[in-house]
């Protein structure tokens, strides 16, 4: 028995960025997922919508909860990530000025999500798009 | 669905109510049903923040508080007006006043709940000097947020300030203070808080983050105000003078922000109104406030001034609290008091979350539960109505997982069977009989 929800995070919204997160946040509340788990997959979850809609003219989202866990699959048809190692490291952000100005582009985004997931796999092709895959498993 | 092990102060008065679902649409824990024409609040969901008693327009929904005879059996009794009371009295232009009428009605001493404020906040600064914890921290002072983040945000408990709400520390000091003063013993002096919400009432009676009940009697501020104004119209200075011990730290607690200066913030954010406070909660959740170390968040609109027990119009009183804070020093009370001890200060008791909003159950099970109830979701008609009873197609469709309502209940679906069964009918009555096939052969 598996949940599916599938998402669409439009570009340059930052007025509704969050809200795919936080829907799926209320129904994991609802099915009494442990709050550990439901803490890392919103936060999780919600740097990856920020990330769509700063750096890729916004994307899809398909998550999947089953009885062990929950799948978020985030793909966009952004730039892709030129050096995936830099971006992973704390601190380091592509994010033009204007973003920043806005609080945003902090570069938390990948690392953050790495942190708060027990597995995190990206798939990038400069020019194409990005596909950032998380699992979060109920401990 | 319906417990009657958890005390409310929020009720209903059923001959007022007249079924409509003003209430059930705008209660932020969706803890509100209509029944059989009837509104019924779920007692495991309400956490007494009195939105519906604000919004009923048939003030069906009411709160109940004590009245001055719950303190008969006492030999000694003891007023602790929340700040927000010195608010509630046009032209009023001496703090002491208020407190001079307290005693006049019947208090035999009057502890200020400012003046417990103060010692709160100074504590505030001392705690968070060394805190090491997640951050923002979260006021505890609103209990209704309190409650609100029990049942909806479990996982933010541990954001929460651990410091009593300054009214349980006043009851403290104010029966150490008198049981010094009198002789008496402690069971024999009555503390009564005069309280602006609903909310306050509940959380006299059953603490939280607190084993021991240290309010006897929790009286609305409406309930004593009509005779407090009589009284402060026959007094003269300088009898009411020195009786204050309040500065304009702890008087500005009753309005939104007045906790967050009074200890000194420089990074918070406060928030007023229950669908402001769940915002501010869903972002501190996401980790979405980096750089934030306190947030104060009230129930009410504009803070305590908006609790639905005062008398006074929420922005007049925030007004008034300004006018008479400037006539006032910054801070009167002061640790360390006489009747002092570290513990009274901080949570005594841990404080569970309520995860009453989940369907139960191991994960599979709840999977399951969770399929058969979007199966009937899919069936509505996603309008959220409320016609049913229940605030939106999604609770109905938990309801009836959870066994309390049937699809029909939905009169949009009802509807549909209606006409499915009319056609039917139709069809059927169009029907030629045996009999009357005969008497057409006939002619």
């Amino acid at each position: 028995m598996t949940l599916q929800y599938h998402y669409t995070v439009p570009g340059d919204d930052f007025v509704h960025a969050g809200e795919a997160s936080g829907h799926l946040k209320g129904i994991l509340r609802q099915l009494g997922y442990p709050n550990d788990a439901i803490r890392r997959v919103a936060i999780s979850m919600y740097e990856g919508e920020i990330n769509m809609v700063i750096h890729a003219n916004g994307g899809e989202i398909d998550a999947e909860i089953d009885d062990r866990g929950i799948t978020i699959v985030l793909r966009d048809q952004g730039p892709g990530i030129p050096d995936v190692e830099k971006a992973m490291q704390e601190g380091w952000s592509t994010a033009s000025d204007a973003i920043r100005e806005q609080g945003f582009g902090a570069g938390m985004g990948l690392p953050n999500m790495k942190k708060y997931t027990d597995s995190m796999q990206i798939d990038t092709v400069l020019g194409v798009g990005t596909t950032i895959t998380l699992r979060v498993d109920l401990h | 669905m319906e417990h009657q092990t958890y005390f409310h102060s929020v009720t209903l008065n059923k001959d007022l109510c007249h079924g409509c679902i003003t209430c059930v649409k705008r209660c932020p824990t969706e803890a509100i049903r209509v029944r059989d024409g009837k509104a019924r609040i779920l007692g495991e969901r309400c956490i007494d923040c009195g939105e519906c008693i604000r919004i009923c327009p048939h003030h069906a929904k009411r709160a109940i508080s004590d009245t001055m005879e719950a303190l008969d059996g006492f030999k000694y009794k003891i007023a602790l007006p929340a700040p927000v009371l010195f608010a509630q009295v046009k032209h009023l232009d001496h703090t002491g006043r208020i407190i001079l009428a307290l005693r006049r009605i019947g208090f035999d001493e009057v502890y200020e709940v400012g003046a417990a404020a103060e010692l709160i906040s100074q504590s505030t600064k001392e705690y968070m000097s060394h805190y090491q914890g997640p951050l923002p921290l979260i006021s505890s002072a609103c209990p209704a947020v309190l409650r609100l983040i029990r049942v909806r945000f479990p996982d933010l408990l541990e954001h929460l300030l651990p410091l009593q709400p300054p009214v349980e520390l006043a009851a403290v000091l104010a029966r150490r203070a008198a049981v010094e003063k009198t002789g008496l013993k402690p069971e024999e002096i009555g503390v009564a808080f005069i309280t602006p919400c609903p909310a306050k009432v509940t959380a006299a009676k059953v603490p939280l983050g607190n084993q021991n009940r240290n309010i006897d009697a929790a009286i609305a501020i409406s309930r004593v105000y009509p005779q407090l104004v009589q009284e402060i119209k026959k007094m003269e200075l300088p009898e009411f003078e020195h009786l204050s011990h309040m500065g304009s730290t702890g008087l500005s607690w009753a309005a939104n922000s007045g906790e967050s200066i009074g200890s000194g913030q420089r990074r918070y954010i406060a928030a007023d109104g229950i669908e402001n406070v769940i915002k501010i909660l869903e972002a501190i959740e996401d980790e979405q406030f980096t750089r934030l170390d306190f947030v104060e968040l009230s129930a009410c609109p504009g803070g305590c001034v908006g609790g639905v027990m005062n008398v006074e119009n929420p922005y007049a009183a925030a007004a008034r609290i300004k006018r008479l804070a400037r006539d006032l020093p910054p801070v009167v009370t002061q640790w360390p008091t006489p009747e002092w001890l570290p513990e009274d200060v901080y949570f005594n008791k841990k404080i569970e979350p309520m995860n009453v909003m989940s369907l139960g159950g191991d994960p599979s099970q709840s999977l399951l539960l969770f399929a058969k109830m979007q199966s009937y979701e899919r069936k509505f008609p996603g309008l959220d109505c409320g016609s049913c009873g229940s605030p939106t197609c999604h609770a109905l469709a938990e309801d009836i997982v959870r066994g309390y309502r049937t699809e029909d209940d939905c009169i949009y679906l009802l509807k549909e069977k209606l006409e499915q069964l009319a056609q039917s009918l139709a069809g059927l009555s169009a029907h030629r009989t045996p009999m009357e096939d005969i008497e057409h052969d006939s002619e």
